[in-house]
């Protein structure tokens, strides 16, 4: 099997609103991290493009409308989709792209540019739910996430103030990132006695609507040798779609996470992840989606994620530091971009380059994970330097 | 030396112009039920990876992948969308399966077009939403501007293109799929309503709906099994500058380098000698002639006189869309390209009955996305 | 990475509503009719007799709602109708101050997922409806409220809402 590494690394801000177009985000980021790793565009032989629905920008094949802007102009390129797990499918397509033999250099750009909906991006999520059988209850978009939620505290016994914290945690992360629009100091109190949106959700449980972009670059071996004196090496993929039927699911546990992980896992070779895995960046739209997903990489038992919490095992001087970069909740959530900016910063943290993100330790084997569809499908990636 | 891979399975349904009576996922199921038992393999414990080639606003639902495991077996298992046409799906399973990863990769595409009430809307929701969709027009009309500009440049003529719809829709007669078989004439095309000058009504193909799954598989696993496999010798792709880029936007430049990308991969130097046959986008009459010439299957200006003397007939030299085309088929969203793969593995397994070619050992499948895209995809099959 | 400053330009509200930036604004008009299909053609058929009905898989021994024509789980065509309770149990629940557009409502939209009685963990998304917000939990019985028949169309929106289950109405539960 050959070798995949990531060599470069690009992020915009995270905006609230951006005043670029998503083909200019995407330049942005695309052109840095190519910057980051000494290459040009001419060095790029594919791409790839992640970005979420074509409601949100309002344009029908928006990865044909942003492959301009990604450095796609006279190459293969290819979207590969996966709703809210897009951010980690792409670098995992990408993957294929260079694993394959058919190409050395991969450039992967995300984007999302969710201001562009009006009146509010959340609207055009009415369109994701069953045509026929739910659209006509008119659902929110939290919905699902506040009946998963709620499920999962029920089956557990977990409280509202034990999830908080993950908010608290990751918006005092995000301080230290450059891309944040959403950082804060708050106090679990905060976090309880902001609005309640769709109860058990409240504001501060929620991730913002940003426009972002991110991009890194994945280069084969030989590559990586030749340009790169720290390549960080992609070790393991995995991937998993559960079943569309939501209503029929077990909601409190995310069994396509955990079968994303364990095909990871065993590609990776790993066979005890809660020791040899060092910091972690799992999704994290929702407070109590960073526990679940937890618990669904196996990183602890179920049930058992509000508790380490608690107990600073996932602060980023824990034992095992999770979303040291703020993640979703502490930088923003430009959906596809998002999910590739925590490939991002397990590669910087496994570099040694997060600045004041750094956590301790000479972290040497990082995951990053993303969640999508109807809470849904889970994407791992498991990288590692020498 | 290139990872081997191949076509091991395929199902379709009757592509038709009107499906009422079945949802989306009950004519997903019908075809992977028969790419399955045509490959031989059991869903739920022989399919490594499942992916499916969508756009969301073509369904009318955000994040389509969500609606897509069940139906195709993929259910808890690996499955992702891709936003592209059914060859950019198979050229991803081929990087699924040469990375080493799996071995038996399902490709599903569909279309549910008669579904979509606003199909202009739809079209121009594509457009550029600053500098091309406020002018309001019909998306069709940018192909009427490549048309003119190919005409002009190759002196093809509207009467070669009139050639190309009725030869495909003649051609649709002998598949009982196709939606659109026609015993048209040139003059009919010719005296139909004038749509997207220099386009007639005729020259433009029409949606159909229907599904499609292809199986791929790895070498060692593809001859474990009992049906021959159709190797997949080569497939390329290319996103290359559109039509309003204001660069020369009638060569089909994505064709050409998609068709390199292949050629090079298969060894194929002259790809006349190396081809018996092709199936080629033709979602306007104009398409066809022009990525013919792009894919070196004949000379610039060359393939449109070519077509009026019968050369790309399914008795002529090199028969092209003996399916019948999108122009027979009928236009069928990401699973156009999906359509013409499935004939060429029909052709190349002798299995197309009544349009069985003699000369089949080698044969091309080539896509485009459509106004206002310039993606397109090549893929080169053959017997051994 | 560095601590510099990344690209991107930020707009604030002001920046949009006073025009210092042009902007856009297309309303989409996209319009679909979906073929509702065999299995959910049906089920839709029944909502508007005032029914319920699920499709089983004998291979399985599931009972499929919503139903559909085929089994995930075994991948073959499921074998039988089978119609089930309009009655079911809260999966889970959640209090909506939001609608689907994100504006804000008076009073909580209650929203539920109902595991249908006679299926096999078959689930509905609906809402909840004659009960105080406080007294819903997981585990609670409900019954479906139907709109009069005359006022039936085939649509999901046939059954009101589902309400618990009132022994003294309903007998046990």
């Amino acid at each position: 099997m050959r070798k995949v590494a990531v060599v470069g690394a690009g992020l915009t801000r995270f905006m609230r609103r951006a005043q670029e177009t998503g083909p200019e985000l995407a330049w942005l980021a695309a052109s840095q991290a190519l910057e980051s790793c000494g290459l040009g565009l001419k060095d790029v032989d594919s791409v790839a493009i992640g970005t979420a629905p074509d409601a949100f920008d309002g344009v029908h094949m928006k990865g044909e409308y942003l492959a301009p802007g990604a450095g796609g102009w006279g190459r293969p390129v290819t979207r590969p989709y996966a709703g809210g797990g897009t951010g980690v499918l792409v670098p995992i397509h990408a993957w294929f792209n260079v694993a394959s033999g058919l190409f050395d250099v991969c450039l992967v750009v995300a984007e999302e540019k969710m201001s562009t909906c009006h009146p509010h991006p959340q609207g055009a999520f009415v369109t994701i739910f069953d045509n026929i059988l739910e659209r006509p209850l008119e659902p929110n978009l939290i919905w699902i996430f506040a009946l998963e939620m709620q499920r999962y505290m029920d089956t557990y016994g977990i409280t509202k103030e034990e999830i908080a914290l993950v908010s608290v945690k990751n918006k005092r992360n995000g301080l230290d990132h450059p891309s944040t629009h959403v950082a804060e100091e708050i106090t679990v109190k905060d976090v309880m006695e902001s609005e309640v949106m769709v109860s058990p959700v409240n504001r501060l449980d929620v991730s913002p609507v940003s426009d972002g972009a991110a991009a890194i670059v994945l280069v084969s071996e030989d590559v990586a040798r030749r340009i790169s004196d720290n390549p960080v090496w992609i070790d393991g993929i995995g991937w998993n779609l559960d079943t569309a039927y939501w209503t029929n699911r077990d909601l409190a546990y995310p069994s396509y996470v955990e079968r994303a992980a364990r095909m990871a896992y065993k590609m990776a070779g790993i066979t005890e992840p809660r020791k040899q895995i060092n910091v972690v960046e799992p999704y994290d739209p929702f407070s109590y989606k960073e526990l679940h997903h937890l618990e669904g990489l196996l990183l602890c038992d179920k049930g058992q994620a509000a508790k380490i919490t608690a107990d600073g095992v996932t602060q980023r001087n824990g034992d095992m530091p999770v979303s040291p970069s703020g993640g979703l909740l502490g930088v923003g959530n430009p959906i596809a971009a998002a999910g590739l900016m925590k490939v991002a910063e397990i590669f910087w943290q496994l570099r040694g380059e997060a600045g004041r993100r750094q956590v301790p330790g000479q972290p040497k084997v990082g995951l990053a994970q993303a969640w999508g569809d109807l809470m849904q499908v889970g994407t791992v990636v498991v990288m590692r330097v020498d | 030396m290139p990872t081997k891979v191949a076509i091991i399975g395929v199902g379709h349904t009757a592509f038709r112009a009107t499906s009422p009576g079945l949802s989306y996922k009950e004519l997903m199921f019908e075809a992977a039920t028969r790419a399955y038992e045509d490959a031989g393999l059991d869903a739920r414990s022989e399919i490594d990876s499942f992916l499916t080639c969508s756009e969301d606003l073509a369904e009318g639902t955000s994040i389509f992948d969500e609606y897509v495991p069940d139906q195709i077996g993929g259910a808890e298992r690996p499955v992702y969308t891709v936003s592209g046409d059914t060859i950019q799906g198979l050229a991803t399973a081929y990087m699924q399966i040469a990375s080493g990863i799996v071995d038996v990769v399902s490709v599903e595409a569909h279309s549910k077009a008669s579904n979509v009430v606003t199909p202009g809307e739809l079209h121009a929701f594509a457009l550029d939403p600053i500098f091309v969709r406020p002018l309001g027009f019909n998306a069709h009309a940018m192909a009427g501007l490549e048309a003119s500009a190919y005409l002009a440049t190759t002196s093809t003529t509207r009467e070669q293109c009139a050639h190309v719809v009725a030869k495909n829709r003649r051609n649709a007669l002998a598949n009982p799929s196709a939606a659109h078989a026609a015993a048209i004439d040139p003059q009919d095309v010719l005296s139909s309503p004038p749509a997207f000058a220099p386009l007639t009504e005729l020259e433009v193909s029409a949606p159909a709906d229907g599904a499609l799954v292809i199986v791929l598989a790895s070498e060692e696993r593809a001859k474990k099994l009992k049906r021959q496999p159709v190797w997949l010798r080569g497939i390329g792709w290319s996103t290359g500058s559109g039509i309003t880029s204001g660069t020369d936007g009638s060569s089909a430049d994505y064709a050409r380098s998609a068709a390199e990308m292949a050629y090079r991969m298969a060894g194929i130097g002259d790809p006349r000698q190396g081809i018996d046959f092709a199936e080629v986008d033709d979602s306007y009459s104009y398409k066809e002639p022009q990525h013919l010439e792009a894919l070196g299957l004949f000379g610039p200006g060359r393939a449109g006189a070519a077509t009026a003397d019968g050369a790309t007939a399914r008795d002529g030299d090199l028969p092209v869309n003996v399916s019948g085309g999108s122009l027979g088929v009928g236009q069928l969203f990401e699973a156009s390209g999906g359509q013409k793969v499935a004939e060429v593995v029909a052709q190349l397994r002798g299995e197309a009955g009544p349009r069985q070619l003699k000369k089949a050992k080698t044969g091309l499948a080539q896509s485009w996305r459509g106004i206002p895209t310039a993606t397109g995809a090549v893929v080169v099959l053959s017997r051994d | 990475m560095t601590e510099r400053t990344l690209p991107g330009t930020p707009l604030s509200d002001e920046d949009m509503q006073q025009g210092k930036v042009l902007t856009l604004n297309w309303p989409a008009s996209l319009r679909y009719e979906w073929d509702t299909g065999v299995a959910i053609g049906r089920f839709l058929r029944e909502l508007k007799n005032g029914r319920i009905i699920g499709r089983s898989c004998h291979r399985c021994q599931r009972v499929l709602i919503p139903p559909r024509m085929f089994c995930e789980r075994c991948f073959r065509p499921t074998d039988a109708w089978q119609f089930v309770q309009d009655s079911g149990s809260v999966n889970t629940y959640s209090l909506s101050h939001l609608r689907w557009d994100a504006s804000r409502v008076e009073e909580p939209i209650l929203v539920a997922v109902i595991e249908i009685d006679g299926s096999s963990q078959g689930g509905l998304l609906h809402y909840l409806g004659d009960v105080r917000p406080e007294e819903i939990h997981i585990g609670m019985k409900v019954k479906a409220v139907w709109k009069p028949a005359e006022e039936r169309e085939g649509s999901i929106l046939d059954i009101r809402h589902f309400r618990p289950i009132d022994t003294a109405q309903d007998g046990p539960a």
